[in-house]
């Protein structure tokens, strides 16, 4: 289990930076998205990972997961879905207002196989 | 419990949030609100600093509930300096924005508003989470000004200043996971009292997290590497927003001071032995780029912009000096550079607007409308940037230059490095002075109107401020003094949080 979490993060935030090292506007929003599931990623394994445990208050039951972590992504999540949809909406603004895609706003030079 | 820790944040957020819910009210009635919005909160501030001073920290525990699980706010002396200084540069820019920048786009002061609440509460929070909620406060609202006004440059900046900051969150949260993953804890005080006795193998993952959130403050201060979205950031923004931003590097500064000064402590060896080192090497070479940065610039904001990377660097030097002697002087040039650069902002857009379509590039260009009133504050603003006697820029460089003669190791480099820069800075400001001033273009068919008091009076209220700093400067070093040395004692903050709140344990 920790090894699987701990190979899907890398991957995230492998591939993440990789994406926002690029040019266009569209490949480095995926790349901070994606980045910011492997930051949640971590902030949610950060309590210790359980399996099998009840996750809320049940009658009899003794040991349940940390929810402090729970809580934390939470929040974690709902800014990151704010700051994406606004990214967003900002990129697309820089596209029609400087025509161009490009993270400086340069002027789009013909790619290769178009 | 003192309630009035709250209002700083609360002031904000209500005056914020009834700005939007009337927000097709007429403009002047947003503009009063805000004003005695803002003046409220800078005496809330002032009066927080005034029993701030006399005294230990004081807590307040949210809500009733104790750390290390409830999160608790916490006013010392760092965070009241923080939030006065906060207090009367966002009384000077919403008195130069209420001037017509307001008009030029909507929302102008909801969006300040909540910026000074993000600001207002990373400075008094004692939680690191609520540290990271507050960081994004602050940073959406400074998304939104930092766009306001619109156009093609603004718009270009703005979408790598905010690409980075995105970038800087998602390693907060890593950090900060690392920080609950070695400790299970996010209170500040709980985390400096777990440390203390931290396994070797917690250890190694709070020093990994304290390295993460240093590379966090650094892209939040602009330090080298990590400056590049500054320059054009602060160039093309708006001029009160480049005034109240002037704060934002201190912030990063705050962070670090906060974190790696008083919860990890900078020698303590969970943030690894060449932490001081690092921020030593890093202030320096901050210092130098800034310096340069400035040399090559075309236009003055950007110069004004590279020369705020300068003024972090020399207080990033200062903290990596360690000790409570230049802790102090580190102090003291944070505030007086902030209260400088805001001040030079607003200058630099009386000057811009007077100067028709040369605008404020430093070329030849036509003579403002009042040369000796804008020439003078120039002068003034130039001699307290660039740190020549008798100005705050002066005692706070000559501060940081005694304060490093205990560290007899790299003395020399320091200062070589800092009068260098100095002098840098000097030839830069004196450059512009000359092109902006003495070297006249044709004038134009018709003159430029000339500023009204309303945007001279918050320049000439920041100015008066670093005059008076300079003039009160040996109590004021003092002052500071007292304010390092409860920012780097450690285990009295853990007392006092983790006592006064009645966690402990």
């Amino acid at each position: 289990m920790p090894l699987l979490v701990s190979i899907a993060t890398a991957a995230l935030v492998g591939a993440g930076v990789w994406l926002i090292l690029r040019a266009q506007t569209f490949p480095v929003i995926l790349g901070l998205m994606l980045l910011s599931y492997a930051a949640n990623l971590v902030l949610f394994a950060s309590g210790g990972l359980t399996v099998g445990r009840a996750p809320i208050l049940i009658k009899g039951v003794e040991t349940y997961p940390d929810p402090i972590p729970q809580a934390l992504v939470l929040t974690a999540i709902v800014i990151g879905f704010a700051m994406t949809a606004f990214v967003l909406v900002l990129a697309l603004k820089a596209r029609f207002a400087l025509d161009s895609d490009h993270v400086d706003g340069d002027p789009v030079e013909p790619q290769e196989g178009r | 419990m003192n309630h009035l820790i709250l209002a700083p944040i609360l002031i904000p957020a209500l005056s914020a949030v009834i700005v939007l819910l009337t927000a097709r009210a007429d403009l002047r009635l947003h503009r009063s609100l805000s004003l005695l919005a803002m003046l409220l909160s800078c005496s809330a501030s002032i009066a927080l600093a005034y029993s701030a001073f006399s005294g230990a920290p004081q807590v307040y525990a949210m809500g009733g509930w104790p750390p290390p699980h409830g999160i608790v706010f916490v006013l010392d002396r760092l965070s009241a300096t923080m939030l006065v200084l906060l207090g009367v540069l966002g009384l000077a820019a919403l008195l130069y924005a209420s001037q017509g920048w307001d008009a030029r786009g909507k929302n102008f002061h909801a969006l300040f508003h909540f910026q000074i609440m993000g600001l207002n509460g990373a400075f008094l929070t004692g939680d690191l989470f609520n540290l990271f909620v507050c960081f994004e406060i602050l940073l959406i609202a400074s998304y939104g000004l930092l766009l306001h006004g619109g156009g093609q440059e603004r718009l270009r900046a703005g979408l790598h200043y905010v690409i980075l900051n995105l970038v800087g969150s998602a390693f907060f949260v890593i950090g900060l996971a690392l920080v609950y993953g070695g400790s299970g804890t996010l209170n500040m005080a709980e985390l400096a009292r777990k440390l203390t006795v931290a396994s070797p193998a917690e250890g190694v993952v709070l020093t990994a997290a304290g390295l993460m959130l240093l590379f966090v403050f650094s892209i939040k201060a602009a330090a080298v590497p990590l400056q590049f979205w500054l320059p054009a950031a602060y160039a093309n923004a708006a001029a009160p927003v480049a005034c109240l931003f002037a704060i934002m590097t201190k912030v990063g500064l705050y962070g670090i001071l906060r974190i790696h000064g008083l919860v990890y402590g900078l020698d303590s060896p969970h943030i690894v032995r060449y932490a001081p080192f690092l921020l030593l090497v890093g202030g320096a070479v901050t210092l130098l780029v800034g310096a340069f940065g400035a040399l090559g610039s075309r236009g003055l904001r950007e110069l004004l912009a590279w020369l705020v990377i300068s003024s972090v660097g020399t207080a990033l030097l200062a903290i990596g000096l360690l000790g409570t002697e230049a802790t102090a002087a580190a102090l003291y040039y944070m505030v007086h550079s902030t209260l400088a650069a805001g001040a030079m902002f607003l200058l630099a857009e009386l000057i811009r607007e007077q100067r028709g379509s040369t605008g404020d590039l430093l070329r030849p260009g036509p003579n403002v409308t009042q040369p000796t009133l804008l020439g003078g504050l120039f002068l003034l603003g130039a001699l307290t940037v660039a740190g020549l006697p008798p100005t705050s820029g002066f005692i706070g460089k000559a501060a940081v230059l005694a304060s490093a003669t205990h560290r007899p190791e790299v003395v020399a480099t320091v200062y070589a490095v800092v009068l260098l820069g100095g002098l840098i800075g000097l030839v830069t400001l004196s450059r512009a002075g000359s092109v902006l001033f003495w070297n006249l273009g044709p004038s134009p068919d018709i003159q430029p109107r000339a500023a009204g008091v309303g945007r001279v009076l918050p320049v000439l209220l920041l100015f008066g401020l670093t005059l008076g700093m300079s003039a009160g400067g040996g109590p004021l070093l003092e002052l500071m003094t007292g304010v390092a040395a409860q920012a780097t004692d450690t285990s009295s903050y853990i007392d006092v949080v983790l006592r006064d709140s009645g966690g402990h344990r």
